[in-house]
């Protein structure tokens, strides 16, 4: 499996998600590789989108959240006492689930991160830049001052990544980011995943399986099984290239969750 | 008789013309009329200022002095200013701690033992927001204005009438801060962005609208109290001599013109009453002015 991953970006080694004394996700090892699209599969709460933003740190915002083991990004752990969580989350972007643009205007949208960062360049030109990145600049471009709100769904979500893209991360992390929209705003979406690919690393969580089979290079199956306590937890089952995960997967439970007997 | 046969299903579905109906109706109705009794003593008392008030307006008013007892003529500008004047002080020390209090308990108490402090925090603006108004004046009485810190002054008045509008915008504020959504603070912290950064550039500009109806509320508060004011700007039938010294106030020169006996300061009083409802009604307007001009929200 590891010999399919080219030059990883980062490594997950024994990783243990809790609320409070709740384990969410129980020891997962895996490993995401540069330039590559990852999925992350599985029914809902397998904990899928909680791992999903332990890599950029987002979960610190959780007061009651803590991790056990190590998360490196090129061989650093991110957790280490000496990592600036707030350099790590403009270097490791995120697209959310929902489309949640700014109150503000379309331009302000975009420009936020680098107006954040005290960014030199010309603004203009980073906007027209990251808009036309996501395919929106003709869009919108003779309303750019324009109320964000009063872009449709999907245009919204393609400003939400181009607001992330503005930020010139290596890595963009996607939660669900179709899960709101139409199918034709989701191919739209996903044809610009495949653009992407060669300048970023994308790790994007899925309920839709179709989708991570047209985009990921790599999938990873998630379930989850009860706990002594009744609860319940996330594990992860398998990970390979998303071709082996759906026609030639290694495990029973996978196998039944990719042609829908559960999930 | 011609028409055709319905559906077993469909006939379940037709208005049935008693039994329901008329319960709604009768529910219907008594809504109707506790709304009526409800707003009953908001419009008899508008209603009431307005006719009693509005007979009395005239230029002179805004620009004159009361008239001394039994004598005829005469204005409130002096009150109309003092009440600005005190309103504004008030607003001026209240807004800001209670904006930044609320945004410490919205924003920055996330840790067990900071929401330990903030629990202290809302238990006390709770407290506060019971205290009756004429303790707060006789609060400020003793530790301004008869310790001779101040004097019976608009300052002290001011102050009073802060503590007035203090948990209203602690209140108001961290509602507004509340009910921006999750959502938007965890795109402003993935962007790279600071906790600082997210609160004054995302969070305070998004509760902004709710933010300002909150301060009108509290300033509305503060303009029609007279409790507080009785001990701390006492009264003055002259223009403000400045911010050290007493001050007219439209509240309190209602309460002290509405029970003599000369008829003439009675209709002064009413005029006041009327002056006091316009004052805030221009208030809210043009708040909600600025609001719309507010490029986005």
């Amino acid at each position: 499996m590891s010999d399919a991953v080219p030059q990883p970006v980062f490594r997950l080694e024994n990783v243990h998600l809790f609320y409070g004394h709740v384990p969410v996700v129980r020891d997962v090892s895996l490993t995401i590789g540069k330039n590559q699209i990852t999925a992350f599969i599985g029914p809902s709460g397998c904990g899928k989108s909680t791992l999903l933003r332990c890599l950029n740190r987002l979960n610190d915002l959780i007061p009651s959240f803590h991790l056990e083991g190590r998360i490196t990004y090129y061989d650093k752990n991110l957790y280490d006492p000496d990592i600036d969580p707030v350099e790590v989350r403009r270097r490791i972007g995120m697209v959310f689930q929902k489309p949640n643009p700014f109150p503000k205007s379309i331009y302000d949208n975009v420009a936020y991160g680098a107006r954040v960062m005290k960014y030199k360049g010309n603004l203009d030109e980073l906007v027209e830049r990251s808009l036309r990145r996501v395919a929106l600049w003709d869009e919108v471009k003779d309303r750019l001052k324009q109320s964000a709100y009063s872009l449709s769904g999907g245009q919204q979500q393609r400003l939400c990544i181009a607001r992330t893209l503005a930020v010139e991360p290596e890595v963009v992390l996607m939660d669900e980011p179709c899960s709101a929209l139409d199918p034709m705003a989701t191919l739209k979406i996903e044809a610009l995943m495949h653009e992407l690919k060669s300048n970023y690393t994308i790790v994007i969580v899925t309920h839709n399986m179709q989708q991570a089979m047209r985009v990921a290079d790599m999938t990873a199956f998630f379930n989850t099984e009860p706990t002594p306590n009744g609860g319940k937890v996330g594990y992860l089952v398998e990970w390979d290239r998303t071709q082996n995960i759906f026609h030639a997967p290694q495990k029973q439970a996978t196998l039944d969750y990719v042609r829908g007997r559960f999930g | 008789m011609t028409t055709t046969a319905l559906h077993p299903q469909v006939t379940g579905l037709l208005k049935r013309p008693r039994g329901r109906t008329w319960i709604g109706w009768l529910l219907t109705g008594l809504a109707a009329l506790c709304t009526g009794l409800t707003l009953m003593p908001l419009l008899a008392v508008l209603g009431f200022v307005l006719v009693r008030g509005m007979g009395r307006v005239h230029l002179a008013l805004l620009t004159q002095l009361p008239p001394p007892p039994g004598s005829s003529g005469g204005g409130l500008g002096n009150a109309l200013m003092g009440t600005v004047i005190v309103v504004s002080l008030g607003t001026v020390m209240a807004v800001p701690l209670g904006v930044l209090t609320a945004v410490y308990l919205s924003e920055f108490s996330h840790t067990p033992g900071q929401q330990a402090i903030a629990r202290w925090v809302r238990l006390s603006i709770n407290g506060l927001a019971g205290v009756p108004a004429i303790l707060v004046g006789v609060f400020v009485y003793g530790l301004l204005v008869a310790t001779g810190i101040f004097g019976y002054s608009a300052v002290a008045a001011g102050v009073a009438v802060a503590v007035l509008m203090l948990p209203i915008m602690v209140r108001t504020t961290e509602e507004a801060l509340k009910r921006v959504p999750q959502e938007l603070r965890w795109a402003s912290v993935g962007l790279g962005a600071s906790h600082y950064d997210t609160v004054v550039r995302v969070v305070l500009p998004a509760a902004l609208p709710s933010v300002v109806t909150g301060v009108m509320l509290a300033m509305a508060r503060a303009a029609g109290d007279t409790a507080a004011l009785l001990f701390t700007a006492l009264f003055s039938n002259f223009w403000p001599q400045g911010l050290f010294e007493p001050i007219a106030t439209l509240s309190v020169l209602v309460y002290n013109f509405a029970a003599v006996p000369f008829q003439p300061q009675q209709e002064l009083a009413w005029a006041a009453a009327f002056f006091l409802v316009i004052l805030l009604l221009i208030a809210s307007v043009v708040a909600r002015l600025v609001m719309h001009r507010l490029p986005l929200r």
